[in-house]
């Protein structure tokens, strides 16, 4: 008996009950598909993540103060010198820019519209280093710098909430904390993050956010971005930024009291805890699909008894063990590739669905049926199929034909 | 000389129920002609169906040596005795056996699937229904025939692989008497046109008394066989 013979005999005997045969390959059908629209949420969060850390910037390290792993007495807080002293090029020959920030929270109001909203005081130097855009005006220059400029870059969102444009905003005046700013312009888009949406915020120049929005001791920075020259060199560039550093916080010796982050490192991280949770969902899925796995074994077991006399028949007038257990197999593999096809479609649905949520809930996240995703999910629900229909087409296979026969 | 189909020395079969050894088969002899019609007859619990099992290849003796159309087949393997009844012996069963979702001609074709013919099996089991008289109902199923049709369609099917032997296990015993005698007559024609061998094992004495020999069993023995 060729294979071919042995499928269509297959699907002829799963056809005279229909009923028994898709409620069994339903099983089936739940365990792939939730597998498939785990896997593609999974990575749909994965690239909507890594995309939003690589729009930060490129070849970025961000230097934090304090250390996030261990614990130091005394802590030095971050300083304009600092930055300064990390972009001397002789010292740092990696670093191409550096970019100090300190940020606060603050209310932005125009004409009775308010937005609470991100505030970062900024050197000109952020542009570069953020790959910043602008949809209209100019971005904030030294001579605001140095004039303490009461002068305002808007974030996109911010622009929408305030005057519901985006363009023509730009020497309008809006109310910081109160205090009057002219707009200068407006950010272009960067879309949503996973530290929260990159456009609800708005830039100020360094000095004036020191002076007026944000209170901090003289000369403290909340945040240094720097940008290496390659990101071949951005290990070295970090090694600059810890020598740097602990000399001028004399702290040669013991735990450092800043941290360094490199994109790499945020990537990384983050793929990370998508894997951990891309597995932990997919594994819970595949748990459904060995309950249809069982499910299969079960309905493969009533189908032998009941055939026990079929069985009897076709060894009586030649069937080999191996004809009887192919064709068991045969079956339980079809109710299962069925299923897997099926589910592979279910998924695949489920994925699309949840991209539309996330997208009317204003999370822009497309989820990703891989290839792999949907070739993983049919060969292991015919593996599930095969080795559930094992013992049952052995049994099959196994019984004396003179039994059989007999079998009521 | 002689042209055995079938030689059959010393057959015994012993099972075990239990702690309790049942001899169904005490060493009993069975010689049969190359296109004989015989009958085996006895009462119930006499090793009937235990010698037409083994005489079938569907078990094996637990001693004695059975020689089938030329073959020592008294210590082959299952699937050996698979083969030897998939091209040597034809099955008719009382309850017919047929695959109740196939046609006729699928339930024909079904040994020669098993045979590994690949080409003009469809008009091979068509030849054999026609033979039967049934070339006018090889896409019905089952229970679309009445019992004589169905058991004619069972005797296409042990026919087509052109068997040796056809075993008969009661094959009127679910039809009646006119269906029954039809039948009955079906076979003889098939040995009288075909010279299959034909063994059929029966309670009925009139069933038993068309064929040309009656082969008795009693205990386990055979206690008469006039050649």
């Amino acid at each position: 008996m060729n294979l071919w013979q042995a499928i269509l005999e297959a699907i002829e005997s799963l056809s005279a009950n229909k009923l028994r045969s898709g409620l069994t390959m339903l099983g089936i059908v739940i365990g792939v598909g939730a597998v498939i629209a785990m896997l593609a949420v999974g990575t749909g969060a994965q690239d909507t993540i890594t995309g939003s850390i690589s729009g930060l910037g490129s070849n970025l390290l961000f230097v934090f103060s304090g250390n996030f792993t261990e614990d130091i007495r005394i802590e030095k807080p971050l300083t304009l010198s600092d930055a300064e002293a990390l972009a001397d090029t002789f010292q740092a020959p990696s670093i191409a820019a550096v970019a100090p920030a300190i940020q606060g929270n603050g209310t932005v109001t125009f004409s009775g519209e308010t937005a609470n909203t991100q505030i970062t005081g900024i050197t000109p130097q952020y542009e570069e280093v953020r790959n910043y855009g602008l949809l209209e005006g100019e971005f904030i220059n030294e001579e605001h710098l140095l004039g303490r400029a009461s002068v305002v870059l808007l974030g996109p969102e911010v622009a929408d909430k305030l005057f519901g444009r985006r363009e023509g905003i730009s020497g309008e005046i809006v109310r910081i904390e109160g205090q009057p700013f002219r707009v200068l312009g407006i950010l272009e888009p960067k879309g949503g993050s996973s530290f929260g949406s990159q456009d609800d915020l708005v830039l100020v120049p360094f000095t004036t956010a020191q002076a007026r929005l944000i209170r901090r001791s003289r000369e403290r920075v909340d945040l240094i971005l720097v940008q290496a020259v390659s990101a071949e060199m951005v290990p070295a560039a970090s090694d600059e930024i810890s020598q740097i550093l602990r000399t001028r916080h004399r702290t040669e010796l013991g735990a450092d009291d800043f941290t360094i982050f490199t994109q790499q490192d945020f990537v990384a991280t983050a793929q990370t805890i998508t894997n951990v949770l891309t597995i932990f969902l997919g594994g819970i899925a595949a748990i459904s699909l060995l309950v249809g796995g069982i499910g299969i074994m079960n309905i493969m077991l009533v189908s032998v008894t009941e055939r026990t006399r079929e069985i009897g028949l076709r060894k009586a007038i030649g069937a080999r063990k191996r004809d009887i257990l192919i064709q068991f197999l045969t079956e339980s593999s079809l109710l299962s590739l069925f299923g897997g096809l099926i589910g592979i479609g279910l998924g695949w649905l489920i994925a699309f669905i949840v991209g539309r949520i996330a997208a009317s809930s204003g999370t822009p996240f497309t989820p990703v049926v891989g290839l792999d995703a949907v070739l993983l999910a049919t060969i292991f629900s015919t593996a599930v199929g095969l080795f559930f229909g094992l013992y049952p087409a052995n049994r099959a296979a196994n019984l004396e034909p003179v039994e059989a026969l007999r079998y009521e | 000389m002689t042209d055995w189909v079938i030689e059959g020395s010393g057959l015994t079969k012993i099972y075990r129920m239990g702690n309790q050894e049942v001899h169904a088969l005490r060493g009993a002899n069975v010689r049969i002609q190359r296109g004989e019609v015989l009958s085996i007859m006895g009462p119930s619990g006499s090793g009937k169906s235990t010698l037409m099992n083994i005489l079938g290849c569907l078990d094996h003796p637990t001693a004695g040596e059975y020689i089938l159309d030329g073959e020592i087949v008294s210590h082959l393997t299952n699937d050996q005795l698979a083969g030897i009844r998939n091209r040597k012996v034809g099955f008719i069963f009382q309850s017919f056996n047929l695959l109740p979702r196939a046609t006729a001609l699928s339930n024909v074709e079904l040994p020669m699937r098993y045979a590994g013919l690949v080409k003009g099996r469809t008009q091979l089991a068509r030849e054999a229904l026609e033979s039967v008289g049934l070339g006018d109902r090889v896409t019905h199923r089952p229970t679309e025939l009445s019992g004589g049709q169905q058991q004619r369609v069972a005797i296409a099917r042990a026919l087509v692989n052109n068997p040796a032997i056809i075993m008969a296990d009661e094959p009127t015993g679910n039809l009646d008497s006119k269906s029954g005698k039809e039948i009955m007559e079906l076979l003889l024609k098939l040995n009288r046109e075909r010279g299959t061998t034909i063994i059929v094992v029966t309670h009925d004495a009139l069933i038993a008394a068309q064929t040309q020999r009656i082969i008795r069993l009693y205990d386990g023995l055979v206690v008469e066989e006039p050649v």
